[in-house]
């Protein structure tokens, strides 16, 4: 059941991504280009989810639990540290880069592009980097100091 | 709002993907992972919607952005989906920060890569 409702909500969502534009590279580089030629289409799109969102989300939370789960799991809100800038920084100039950010790259999968094949696999991989034990003690430290 | 609803999670696309892989609890993950792509097919061969006219852009650039994205994503706890939509959705104020840096970093190297170097 758990299953089921994770790929209906998956369906609806790259349905949503793809019919609102988000696949398509070139339509989120102009939605980003504002000094060129901005293609403002996208922030409808952004501000109707945000909205709805916004919306739902606090009646939703009032239920005692979901539907067929044991409890909500939803993240803990800290402070908004270095690390949350920094992550946020390097993801949008991958997103500007290219055009694509996670939703849209794997709801693009199907069409079989090479160019979103191999941002995939290098998302997987920085993803991956990411965890090294390597990266984290630099993160704490810089996030010390300040 | 679907996933919150039925399943009590926030549909934060690249926490799940990553999750998918290599976490706990990866069935329901990967179903939903699975969705999307099923989803992005379905608005194509069934909706109908014309396919993208993207011009073809360099392997390395594809690569390279996959990184960012891919390091940036976890290193800052979200993208798109969990910052911007459901994070705001919570009115979290790490979200709404996330968004608007990484709106602005988009913009910038856009800025940068289409009009003074392209």
């Amino acid at each position: 059941m758990k299953n089921l409702a994770a790929l209906i909500s998956g369906i609806l969502f790259g349905l949503g991504l793809a019919l609102s534009g988000m696949t398509d590279t070139s339509k989120v580089i102009g939605f980003l280009d504002i000094t060129g030629h901005w293609d403002p289409d996208l922030i409808w799109v952004m501000a109707s989810a945000v909205l709805v969102s916004v919306g739902l989300t606090p009646l939703i939370l009032r239920r005692a639990r979901p539907l067929l789960a044991a409890s909500f799991s939803v993240p803990a809100s800290s402070g908004i540290d270095r690390q949350l800038i920094l992550g946020a920084v390097i993801f949008g100039c991958g997103w500007g880069l290219f055009g694509y950010c996670p939703g849209p790259a794997i709801a693009a999968l199907p069409l079989g592009d090479t160019g979103t094949v191999v941002f995939l696999l290098c998302m997987i991989l920085g993803m991956w980097l990411s965890q090294l034990p390597v990266g984290k003690p630099d993160l704490t430290a810089t996030t010390k100091q300040s | 709002m679907m996933m919150l609803f039925l399943l009590g999670r926030v549909a934060g696309i690249s926490g799940i993907f990553w999750a998918g892989l290599v976490g706990p609890e990866r069935s329901w993950r990967l179903m939903f992972i699975a969705g999307l792509a099923l989803g992005g097919l379905s608005a194509y061969q069934i909706v109908g919607l014309p396919l993208p006219t993207t011009p073809q852009q360099p392997l390395w650039l594809a690569a390279l952005a996959g990184i960012l994205v891919g390091a940036g994503t976890r290193i800052g706890s979200g993208c798109t989906s969990g910052h911007s939509v459901c994070g705001i959705g919570r009115r979290s104020p790490r979200s709404l920060a996330a968004t608007m840096v990484f709106i602005s970093a988009g913009i910038a190297t856009v800025y940068l890569t289409r009009h003074l170097m392209g």
